[in-house]
């Protein structure tokens, strides 16, 4: 029992979500908004528990070897907290206007959050699979959680039936690796099939289940159909939530099983990647060009956003890796920002849905213009943001394992992308507004969008401080 | 002593028959929350048999751990599925039809 200290980040999340979630019952309605506070700074003492108890380096592991913490699970977990601490910020007014409940809005949402530090930090199949339950139930039952509304129940339904799908067939895979190996280790497995032993047909066979269930939870095409279903139908405050946090940790589900304990059938596995990559960024581009609503476009350009990630995975290289770690990272906080200025629009009960609602915002509230700006310039990948350094990133690891076909036809559809990312910038500057009234928004959300936009300028010229510690989790 | 090759087979009829049951049935939600629980046995029924046969129990520990997951799973289920009815006054699936994926 050496090493439980290990796990004192998700200890002391577990311990605080019990109290918020228990104490939210006592108190009176006029203290509910004290359910976000303590989430707040939940969220915030498990950070610093995080950075307290990392390794100097190397990896050391707890629990008989089923949970680890090394780099990687380090800077994963670290922008996972900082992300949802965004989340819950941005949030927070939208939660209380459409009369969401909160204590139950925040104890799910940070259940989520132990779920992916969970899957995070896994180093068996049986940790990723419960860390993945656990993220994955918060979730269904986030988007169900405007309990009146048909189109949110509908989108929940949606997204569970879909997502018990993927995980039925990503256990399926795990018994089958398990059968060809004999241990859920993600370490025994890999030199159990570096041996050759002749249990690897079935670890192939296996293994095409895992990576059916991995695009599932990804969003990656041909496995994509809950995504836009799900970003329109929750209540925005969840779709932010799931389209910001739950992408690094879908990055460190693939890398936990591919990497980890599959690597050397890369070359079975690689092509699997190239296609739902490929997919991914022609449907998702492709389709976001005739969406009218903008939680659908984003969507879809999430779709496109993951081929990408994919795009670094399959790659099969470190520097592949880190840079769709990289990818991952620096998309979960533009995706926070974009949807973060949706939520500031929303008027007391009256959802920003159409891409025609942002017409005129420059005239409306110049910052929020200026930030929408440069994220969405950011997710075209124009230089001097980080988009650019990320793609660029992925395209190079994937040239260099002589997918110059691949990285092509993905520059070529990010320019379609561009179009519908600077028509909504069209729309913000050039046109009239359709309501004159300013957008206000207390001064903390001003200060938290303001922070993104400029973390997408500051990390794009100076991406070392974020692409050092991703590289440093590969060994580079 | 029966082989093993016969557990798999029939661990993966049964996953079969819970795809099919989840894409074949336009009916019934309810119909679809029982073939997720069939897939889930599906998969206890694969574990078991490698775990025996690997003189392993890894395997069998992992099982229970399903077994509780698919608890918690059907209990979400049915509450969407409660809310749902609430919200539509049915169930069918081809009523699922406001928000085209």
């Amino acid at each position: 029992m050496e090493n439980l200290g290990l796990a004192a980040p998700e200890m002391f999340l577990l311990c605080a979500i019990c109290l918020i979630l228990v104490g939210d019952l006592f108190v009176t309605d006029e203290r509910k908004p004290l359910a976000y506070g303590l989430s707040q700074v939940a969220l915030l003492v498990t950070l610093v528990l995080t950075w307290w108890i990392s390794p100097d380096d190397g990896a050391v592991s707890a629990f008989g070897g089923s949970f680890i913490m090394d780099q990687m699970s380090v800077v994963c977990k670290s922008w996972i907290l900082i992300v949802s601490i965004g989340v819950f910020l941005y949030s927070r007014d939208f939660v209380n206007a459409h009369r969401i409940t909160n204590g139950e809005y925040y104890t799910l949402a940070l259940s989520g959050v132990l779920g992916m530090m969970i899957m995070v930090s896994s180093a068996t199949m049986l940790t990723l699979y419960l860390g993945l339950e656990l993220l994955s139930l918060s979730l269904y039952a986030m988007v169900a959680l405007k309990r009146t509304d048909a189109k949110s129940s509908e989108a929940a339904m949606k997204y569970f039936v879909l997502g018990a799908l993927a995980s039925g067939a990503l256990l399926y895979g795990i018994s089958m690796i398990y059968g060809a190996t004999g241990s859920l280790h993600f370490n025994v497995i890999a030199s159990s099939l570096a041996e050759g032993g002749q249990g690897s047909t079935a670890a192939v066979f296996g293994l095409a289940f895992l990576v059916v269930g991995i695009a599932f939870k990804f969003g990656a095409a041909p496995f994509h159909m809950w995504v836009p279903d799900v970003y329109e139908g929750a209540p925005t405050s969840v779709a932010l939530y799931i389209s910001a946090a739950p992408k690094i940790a879908a990055f460190a589900l693939a890398i936990r099983f591919l990497v980890d304990g599959l690597e050397t059938a890369h070359n079975s596995w690689q092509g699997m990647l190239i296609v739902l990559s490929l997919l991914s960024i022609v449907i998702g581009n492709l389709i976001a060009l005739a969406q009218v609503s903008i939680k659908r476009m984003l969507a879809y350009s999430t779709i496109s956003h993951v081929g990408f990630i994919l795009l670094g995975i399959l790659a099969g290289s470190q520097q592949g890796y880190s840079a769709a770690m990289f990818y991952a990272i620096t998309y979960s906080f533009t995706s926070l920002g974009a949807f973060g200025v949706i939520l500031a629009m929303d008027r007391m009960g009256v959802e920003v849905n159409l891409l025609t609602d942002l017409r005129g915002l420059f005239r409306r509230s110049p910052v929020y213009a200026v930030v929408m700006m440069l994220l969405l310039v950011s997710m075209t990948g124009v230089p001097p943001t980080v988009g650019f350094y990320a793609k660029l990133a992925v395209l190079s690891a994937a040239v260099k394992a002589d997918l110059v076909w691949l990285a092509v036809i993905a520059v070529i559809f990010s320019v379609v992308g561009a179009f519908y990312y600077l028509r909504v910038i069209k729309y913000m500057f050039f046109d009239e507004p359709v309501e004159p009234l300013p957008v206000v928004a207390p001064i903390d959300v001003q200060l938290g969008l303001t922070i993104n936009g400029a973390a997408i300028i500051l990390f794009g010229i100076f991406p070392g401080l974020i692409m050092a510690a991703c590289a440093a989790a590969f060994g580079l | 002593m029966i082989p093993i090759s016969h557990f798999l087979t029939l661990g993966a009829i049964l996953f079969g028959l819970s795809i099919a049951g989840i894409f074949l049935n336009r009916k019934n939600i309810i119909i679809i929350l029982m073939s997720l629980e069939l897939m889930l046995l599906a998969v206890n029924m694969n574990f078991i048999a490698f775990s025996y046969f690997l003189g392993d129990t890894a395997g069998q520990v992992f099982v229970f751990f399903i077994l509780t997951v698919a608890a918690a799973e059907a209990a979400i289920g049915l509450a969407i599925l409660v809310v749902l009815f609430r919200n539509r006054g049915s169930i069918n699936v081809d009523d699922l039809d406001q928000l085209q994926g």
